[in-house]
This record gives structure tokens, sequence and C-alpha cells, in this order.
């Protein structure tokens, strides 16, 4: 059975329909990628995901549980973390602070024992520094830890929200657009990264992403969708070069490039840029 | 195997991050503990009855803190949670309860009080949380008139003598004692906000405060945080409260109005929001003015015969060293410290706008 399972589902704002009958499936340890473009519904299928709204209709099921019974504070529970397509930091707090309220799900001490700092307290403490000194290792955020996220730039605040995500020991990592400010650089370490996690750390990962480049280096399927509705779900080739695809992209950006199917295009010079990952 | 890395992460864990921090706060209490032998020394117990004034707005000042400070809920009605503690105390008092028992309740009480009052307002956010709570604040007056069979009303009431173990502790008789009870509850309450702030509790605090949609994702349960908040919150301006009654010896439905409430969170804001030093540098600030333009309008009468009579000069110049704190440091006077100390160990190499808030450039969310 699929670790994610999302039937029929609907979602509207009003007179728009962002999300529209769209049924997917995540597998275990599966790279999954949305593509689509601008207003296509991506992030809010991960909103949807977050129980930040309900939809009209369909049903998630996760790992056995039906998601339509939790509100947005029990899912990080089940092993569900997230990043944001606007980075949603903890401003006034440091790197390593963010990475710790990542544990909160780990979180086995009553307030009072914690207002009264007991033995058991302090040892969870230094369990959950551990695993937070684990993750700074892993993406190298060792010079940031003990700054605050206000002062720091855009391209590490990226990583400390995926680090922050990491943190919590996820099944299921939801990435929103993990590469868009990145410079290419970036970019190839954000690759990196999620190949290790996926298959190193055995995670299973969800993300949007337009850098076909990307998409097309880690991913094992694809989801093309657009106004709301599904194009196409495949490989990352099938689904480029899929006419729906196509279609899509140049009924919108994709005229002012001179009629050449940005998606491939896209997906051409980035292939160059991450041709060693892929 | 994770005791491998002890001692690094102990030094993390622990109250003081270092050795010579440790040092000087060891100092900083060793001075505490010696300021009455001065004023025993000098026989004029007047300043250290300021000092202890101070304190007890320091210990309410931390129960801001930890609502406002640390959580991003702003309250413009903190006198009542302390009006509260006070009269809680005196009826427990009254009736017999021995300090030692009252005093820990009254804590409770004002606790459990201020989280009922936070559920229906907890759904409110920013300027109309401090609305709601600036209108319970004042209403406080009204509800103290209302229920004079237990306050006295508007004629007040007397608040009985701290008593610890048949020692009876009064301000006036006994400045001294009266003093190293309030230093007492100062360092009981400091220790449950440090520790608060180094556990999970104080860092789902700070999540709310920074962004509630990412403190969700991390499953932080928002109302029960809030909640919690407002429980140490009001538990700590309530025990405020009770010590601020007996250093009145005697109040009435307008001891606690609305101006305590505002001069409350006057007073963290200049302190320095979000920092625990802010409550006290904000105390000794509201706590201290007043008393240094009184000397020095005595000062000038005695000396050079300047006899300054302004009606409401004082409160003037209160409002506007207030006003211009607010305008010129945002962070406080703990972030002007920081400034000043970051200043001296980058020397010559710190840059005006270092603690200006960096810009984080996003290219663009949507395809180029
Ligand atoms: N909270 C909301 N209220 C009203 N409309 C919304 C809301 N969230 C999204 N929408 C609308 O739903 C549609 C899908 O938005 P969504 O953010 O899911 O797009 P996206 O695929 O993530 O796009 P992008 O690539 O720009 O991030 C858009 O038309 C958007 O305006
Ligand atoms: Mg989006």
């Amino acid at each position: 059975m699929s670790l994610l399972q999302i039937r029929n589902v609907t979602q509207r704002f009003g007179g728009v329909v962002a999300v529209n009958d769209v049924s997917m499936h995540v597998d275990e340890g599966e790279v999954f990628a949305l593509v689509g473009p601008n207003g296509a519904g991506k992030s809010t299928i991960f909103n949807l995901l977050s129980r930040f709204y309900t939809p009209a209709g369909g049903s998630i099921t996760f790992d056995g549980h039906d998601l339509m019974k939790l509100s947005p504070d029990q899912v990080p529970s089940l092993g569900v973390a997230r990043t944001f397509q606007n980075i949603e930091l903890f401003e006034q707090a440091t790197v390593l602070q963010n990475l710790l309220v990542g544990r909160h799900r780990h979180r086995k001490t009553s307030v009072l024992a914690e207002a009264f700092f007991t033995r058991k307290v302090w040892e969870e403490e230094r369990h959950h520094r551990h695993a937070a000194e684990q993750v700074i290792d892993f993406l190298n955020l060792q010079a940031y830890r003990d700054k605050l996220i206000a002062g720091l730039p855009y391209g590490v605040r990226k990583v400390v929200e995926l680090g922050r995500a990491l943190a919590t020991e996820p099944k299921l990592l939801l990435l929103d657009e993990p590469a868009s400010g990145l410079s290419v650089e970036e970019t190839q370490d954000m690759a990196f990264w999620i190949e290790d996690i996926q298959k190193q750390m055995g995670i299973t990962v969800l993300m949007v992403e337009h850098d076909m480049g990307l998409v097309s280096a880690v991913s094992d399927r694809v989801l093309a969708l657009a106004d709301g509705k599904e194009l196409a779900t495949g490989k990352p080739s099938e689904v480029q070069s899929h006419p729906a695809v196509i279609e899509a992209y140049l009924g919108t950006s994709g005229i002012a490039k001179g009629g050449t199917a940005p998606v491939r295009s896209t997906a051409e010079d980035a292939a160059q840029k991450t041709g060693d990952v892929a | 195997m994770r005791f491998v890395f002890k001692t690094s992460y102990d030094a993390d864990i622990r109250w003081f991050k270092h050795g010579a921090q440790m040092f000087w706060y060891a100092i900083l209490l060793a001075i505490m503990l010696a300021v009455p032998l001065y004023f025993m020394a000098t026989g004029d117990p007047y300043l250290l009855g300021e000092f202890t004034s101070v304190l007890i707005f320091a210990i309410a000042g931390m129960g801001l803190m930890l609502l406002t400070g640390q959580t991003g809920l702003v309250s413009l009605g903190h006198a009542t949670f302390m009006a509260m503690g006070c009269y809680a105390n005196v009826l427990l008092l009254n009736a017999g309860v021995p300090w030692l028992i009252s005093f820990p309740l009254v804590g409770l009480l004002a606790g459990v009080f201020g989280t009922i009052i936070a559920f229906p307002v907890l759904r409110l956010h920013g300027v109309y949380l401090a609305l709601a709570t600036l209108a319970m604040s004042i209403l406080t007056g009204d509800f103290i008139i209302l229920g004079e069979a237990w306050t006295g009303g508007v004629s007040g009431i007397a608040v009985p003598d701290i008593s610890i173990f048949g020692y009876g502790v009064n301000k006036y008789a006994n400045p001294y004692a009266y003093y190293y009870v309030v230093l007492a509850v100062v360092l009981i309450v400091l220790a449950f906000y440090r520790n608060l702030l180094r556990s999970p509790t104080g860092r789902s605090f700070a999540a709310v405060r920074d962004s509630e949609i990412s403190a969700q994702a991390m499953g932080i349960n928002l109302t029960r945080t809030k909640a919690t908040s407002f429980f140490f919150s009001c538990a700590a301006a309530g025990l405020a409260g009770a010590l601020f009654g007996h250093n009145a010896t005697y109040v009435t439905h307008e001891t606690f109005d609305v101006v305590m409430s505002i001069t409350l969170l006057l007073m963290i804001v200049i302190g320095g929001l979000g920092f625990i030093h802010g409550a006290f540098l904000g105390a000794i600030v509201v706590g201290l003015i007043p008393v240094l333009i009184a000397n020095g309008r005595s000062f000038l009468a005695t000396t050079f015969d300047v006899n300054i009579n302004i009606p409401g000069l004082e409160s003037a110049m209160f409002a506007s060293i207030l006003i211009g704190f607010i305008l010129f440091e945002p962070m406080g006077l703990y972030g002007r410290w920081l400034k000043i100390r970051t200043y001296f160990e980058l020397f010559p190499f710190y840059r005006k706008d270092m603690f200006r808030r960096q810009k984080s450039y996003l290219k663009t969310e949507r395809v180029k």
C-alpha cells in the first residue's frame, strides 16, 4: 500500500477551484515531484496535507491514518514534515533553537517537569540536542548554529528550514520549492541532500519544484498539474514530453520564449547544470 | 552512547554559558544580598524601599515578558492579575491561612484565573488581544467595587503582614527582612522562567510568537501553548500583586488601575522585549525615574532655591522618556547593551548596520 494516498480531492477558494478532483499516491521510499505553472494548486495540495484547509470532497490517508480526522498540529506526529514556499522560520530564535522546535513531536516531558527541569528533562534535552546536531552536521550548518534567523541570508534560511523538517525525523518530507531563489551551486547541494535523504535516511519525499533540472535529477515520478487538474503522471522524461504538459506551459509563459516548449528548454540547460547528479 | 557528547550539550543546557558569565551573576547576586547591609549602616532604609518596589515590578515584568516577549501575546491588562493575586492573598491571610501557604496558592490561583480568562481571548491576535485585555483592565476597578464584601470596595482593605513561622515581616517595621523575602521570590520566579525557556515549552512559546503556521506544522498545539504561557505569566503577576499589596499595606479599587497595566507593558518594551534582562532593566527605569525626578526637584529647591511647581511635570517627563525609548531604541535597554558589547568585542570592526535586519532576497516565486 502507498504511504500517502490522495483520492478525488477538491479545494475551492470562493470561485477559484484551486485543486480539482485530484488523485495521487506516493509510495514509500520514492521522491515524487509536483510540477505545474503558477497557480496550478501545488502549494494548496501541501496545505491540504498539513490540514490547514479542509477539502470540499475526497479523502487523504497517510500510513493507514485518515488525515481528515486530525488537526494541523496532529499531522506531524504521524511523521509528516514540511517546508514552506515563503520560508516560515522562527525569526527571533537561533538556528539550533529552530531545529529543536522540530523535535517537538518527540517531546516526552510535561510542562510541570520542565518548570522544575527534572533529570528526565535534562536527559531529553541532551537527546534532542544530539539529534539536532546530527542535522547540523548533515547540512553543514555549523557556522550558523547560534545565529539568529533574522540575520541570515536567504539561501541559508532555505537550508535551515529543510533542517528543521529533518529534525522531526519524518517518514514523509514535503518540500515546497526547495530550490527557488537558490544559486546554481546551492541547487546542486539541495539535489545531493534530497538524494541522501531518500537513499540513506530512507525518507519519502514529496516536492513541488519549478526547476526541471532538479526535478529530473532527483525524482522517481512526477505529476504535472495545471489549473488544479492533473495533466500527466509518470517518469520525469515522460511527463516533460507529454503533449498536455507542453500545451499547459505554452499556454502561459511559454509564448514569451518564442514558441519552443519551455519545459524542454529549462530541462535541457538544467540537465547540463546538474548533469553529474543525473 | 548519547553521553559521549555529554559535556558539550550540557554546556548549552546549563543556566550559564560559561564560567565567566556565572562569575558575574554570582557577583551580582552577592551585591543584591549585601545591599541591605549598606542601608543598615546608614540607618535610612528609604531607598531600600524603592529598591524593593523595583524588584516587585521586575516579578510582574517577568510574567508579562513571558507572555508578550516570549510568546508574542500582548496584554494591556496585567494589573488585573496583580489585583487578583493581591486580593486573594489578603482574603486567604484574613481567613487564617499561613503566608507560606497562601502565597504560593495565590500564584496558582492567579495562573488558573488567567488561563480561564485566556480561553475566550485566545482567538484574538495582536491589537485585538491588546484591546480585549485593556477592556478587562478598565473593568477591574468596577469589579472590585462590586465585590465590596470581600474587597472593601472604594474604602479599601488593609493588607495583613507577612508572617513566616511566627516571624512577622512588615515593610516599615522590618524593611530588611521584607527586601529578602521579595528577593527570594524574584529568584524563584527567575528559576522557573529560565527552566521553561530552555525546555520544549519555552521553544514552543517562541515558535508561536514567530510563526503560528509553522509552529502547527511542527506539531505545536496553539491553544495549549498560549494557555500555558498565560498560566505562568498570570501566576507571576499574581505573586507580584500579593507582594505589591504587602508593600502598599492598604489597597483600594484604584490601586491596580489601567495606568499600572500600561506601565507594565511599557516597562518590558523599554527593557527590551524578549530578553529576561529587559524585565529588570525596565523595572529599574520605571521605578527609579520618578525618584530621580523628585530628587532633582528637591535638589534644585534646596541648593539653588529654584522651585519648579508645574503640575504634571513628573508624568510629562516620565512619558517623554518612555516615548523617546520606543522611538529611538526599539530593542530596548538590553538591546542597546548588546550593541555596545558587540561594539567593544569587535572593535574596530563594528559596522553601523550590524543589528539592522538583513533583507532576504527571493529571486521570485514565479517562473522566470
Ligand atoms: N488561501 C487562499 N485563498 C484564496 N485563494 C487561494 C488561497 N490559496 C491559494 N489560492 C488560489 O488557488 C490557486 C492555487 O494556488 P497555489 O498556491 O496552490 O498555486 P501553486 O501551484 O503553488 O503556484 P506557485 O507555483 O505560484 O506557488 C491560485 O489561483 C491561488 O490564487
Ligand atoms: Mg506554491
